[in-house]
């Protein structure tokens, strides 16, 4: 099958700065892809690419097998969902919803159609005839998608929809727009810096960085297995705790952490045979306290020098032979600072990265 | 540490509730007030004499102070400069400038928006190749003295057939008027968020839709600000208007130059005023009229988003 979306050899400039880099990406009929990186990685500017806002200084883009490198954006088949809503404010919300469709110069019963259709599947109908300053937030937002709703494109590109919308109203928009995918079925390309919508909502996350993609893959397995130190490192909050130290012996492979040996027989190798200098990487959530400890593989004592109770779990912050500590206990524990707590991992769910690449070994 | 918090902080009486009382006459206000106060008599003052002396009859004008009231208030200078004095060659008053000025001034200021607010949503939203560079040229032109420019012009016009036409004064008022009005309509539409030009471009709007369906309706106090300036401006503009026309065609300011300053006869001090006050009467009342719209319009321009 063709790819919805299949992005090839862009790159993008501004001036002498580059911004995108040789970017290879194919996105699958019907996927819901999330593109995640901090700040600045150049996440908007690919989406901007994508609906032809921006032009690239290299490479194409084809949307559904055509290239549409220098298409108009409204020719792509595309319809964008912008941060700031930016719903034209001079215009009932009828008429934001209409406004694209008024000027394909579309037949006015389809619009009838069209707009009754998107009004209630986003449960907006008794707002058509508001002005945007007459609207909440999250009624906004929900005309922002209805206007890419009422065209009917093959392809929906969101640029961080959520970010101005408070906690509570995020978690409800992010299940709707998760409905709203399974309904309509169609492409979807979403950019967020938020882990947790990226982990819920996507059928592949593309975590960014200078202008490159560093790992492509489901949300599992960028969580289980990142590809690299920088994803390993970006995901999951707290962050995964490193510890620097040295793979030695091919035949029955082993660190060495806090002094004590540590046997990487389970640990599935991407890389076998590897002895070297590496970043041993394990996350907080997998290491466990109490009775669990026990029966762990590898078991160290250590001391809470910082704790952060979070309701359901507390965090603990504490040091391994120098190495800054992370780890989770549960709600109900009583930890406080100064007590001695033992800790316990079990190997095969870590991550290990080369030091010279910082890949995956 | 206590005395530190007693310096900071001082705290509002026990049974302090609701609004804080201010005090009417605190020192303040008397100095603000004060200052306001002479600030407006010095400005009214002039225009008090202006209406006074108008409403006289010579002979009374001769006697009295020129403070005083009108003892028998006449209208006879105000009709005498409307319709019947004598402006250089022809003597029907100071009318046949208003209706020059009206036929100078509205096409002047409706061509002048019109283009430079395109110009202006041109350069801010559309970054076409060598906008800056354009825009700095303009900019540059606002800057050039006018007198160094009007000999060039005078030449134009006459091998283009306009010198001494009305349509000729309204093409070099529209042309002079596009710097300043460019760079206030470009300041204006570099505040409209750029998603809200995306999202139009997504929904298949392409320049003139975008101009007149998104950021027209958006603009309107920066166009009733243009709208406000340039009248001022075009109307109260004696210059080019005494260069660029012939007799026949003189706007009001250059008529009532003429009246004012003619040697002949004697001086008819009240029919000059009532002539000052005439000219005067169109761009006072546009201000009146959208003053608080000109301020609020200079502030949305000032405010971004
Ligand atoms: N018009 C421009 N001219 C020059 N540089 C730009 C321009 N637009 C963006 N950049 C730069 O390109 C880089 C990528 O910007 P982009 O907006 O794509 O980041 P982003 O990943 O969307 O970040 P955020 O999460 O903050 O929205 C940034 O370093 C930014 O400074
Ligand atoms: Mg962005």
């Amino acid at each position: 099958m063709q790819p919805s979306v299949s992005i090839q050899n862009l790159k993008l400039n501004f001036g002498t700065v580059s911004v995108l880099r040789d970017l290879n990406l194919d996105i699958g009929q019907g996927e819901f892809l999330v593109l995640l990186g901090s700040s600045g990685c150049g996440k908007s500017t690919l989406l901007n690419c994508i609906a032809g806002l921006l032009e690239p200084t290299e490479g194409s883009i084809h949307i559904n097998g055509n290239n549409v490198t220098w298409a108009e954006p409204s020719d792509r088949g595309i319809g964008m969902v912008f941060q700031s809503y930016a719903l034209y404010p001079q215009m009932t919300v009828e008429g934001n919803l209409t406004f694209g469709l008024k000027n394909a110069k579309m037949p006015k019963d389809e619009i009838a159609r069209r707009v009754a259709r998107a009004a209630e599947v986003l449960q907006i109908e008794p707002l058509l005839k508001r002005k945007p300053a007459a609207l909440s937030g999250g009624q906004r937002q929900r005309v922002a998608i209805g206007r890419a709703l009422v065209r009917d494109v093959d392809v929906f590109l969101f640029d961080e929809p959520l970010s101005n919308l408070d906690a509570k109203l995020r978690a409800d928009l992010r299940v709707e727009i998760k409905r709203l995918h399974q309904t309509l079925e169609n492409t979807m390309i979403y950019v967020t810096h938020d882990q947790v919508e990226a982990m819920t909502l996507a059928d592949r996350i593309a975590i960014m960085k200078g202008g490159v993609v560093m790992q492509l893959d489901t949300p599992s397995v960028i969580y289980n297995k990142p590809a690299n130190k920088y994803v390993a490192d970006f995901i999951g909050s707290p962050s995964m705790n490193f510890f620097d130290t040295r793979l030695e012996d091919p035949q029955a492979p082993k660190v060495t952490i806090a002094g004590k040996d540590v046997s990487l027989s389970e640990y599935e190798f991407t890389r076998p045979g590897l002895s070297g200098d590496v970043w041993f990487g394990i996350r907080p959530e997998h290491i466990v306290t109490g009775e669990a400890a026990e029966s762990a593989p590898v078991q160290f004592e250590v001391t809470a020098e910082l704790v952060e109770p979070m309701g359901a779990e507390t965090l603990v912050w504490s040091s391994l032979d120098g190495t800054p500590l992370r780890f989770r206990v549960d709600g109900q524990v009583p930890v406080a600072d100064g007590d001695l707590i033992r800790i316990g991992f079990d190997p095969a769910r870590a991550s290990i990265f080369d030091k010279v690449e910082e890949l995956r070994v | 540490m206590a005395d530190v918090t007693n310096t900071m902080q001082r705290p509002s009486p026990a049974h302090a509730s609701g609004p804080k009382p201010r005090r009417v006459f605190s020192r303040n206000n008397i100095v603000i007030y004060g200052i306001l106060v002479v600030l407006a008599v010095y400005y009214l003052l002039p225009f008090y004499v202006m209406l006074m002396t108008s409403l006289k009859g010579l002979p009374e004008i001769r006697m009295g102070s020129i403070f005083a009231p009108p003892m028998e208030i006449t209208f006879e200078p105000w009709l005498k400069a409307w319709s019947t004095v004598c402006t250089g060659l022809n003597c029907d008053g100071l009318s046949r400038g208003f209706l020059n000025s009206i036929k100078i001034t509205v096409p002047s200021v409706f061509f002048s928006i019109a283009v430079a607010s395109v110009n202006g949503y041109a350069l801010s939203m559309w970054r076409f190749k060598g906008a800056n560079v354009f825009f700095t040229i303009l900019i540059i032109g606002a800057f050039i003295p006018y007198q160094v420019m009007i000999y060039p012009i005078v030449i134009l016009l006459r091998e283009i057939g306009l010198y001494g036409d009305l349509g000729g004064l309204v093409l070099v008022h529209t042309i002079f008027g596009m710097p300043i009005l460019t760079l206030l309509f470009r300041n204006y539409f570099s505040s409209v968020p750029e998603e809200l030009f995306k999202a139009a471009r997504v929904d298949g709007a392409r320049f003139w839709t975008i101009y007149f369906k998104i950021m027209l309706p958006m603009a309107v106090p920066i166009f009733v600000v243009a709208v406000i300036l340039q009248t001022t401006a075009i109307w109260n503009d004696f210059l080019f208007g005494v260069i660029f026309t012939r007799p026949d065609n003189y706007p009001m300011t250059v008529q009532l130059n003429n009246i004012v300053n003619s040697v002949t006869g004697v001086k008819e001090y009240n029919v000059n005023m009532a002539a000052t006050l005439l000219s005067g009467v169109v761009p006072l009342t546009i201000y009146f009229l959208s003053g608080k719209l000109f301020v609020r319009g200079i502030a949305a321009g000032a405010v971004k988003g």
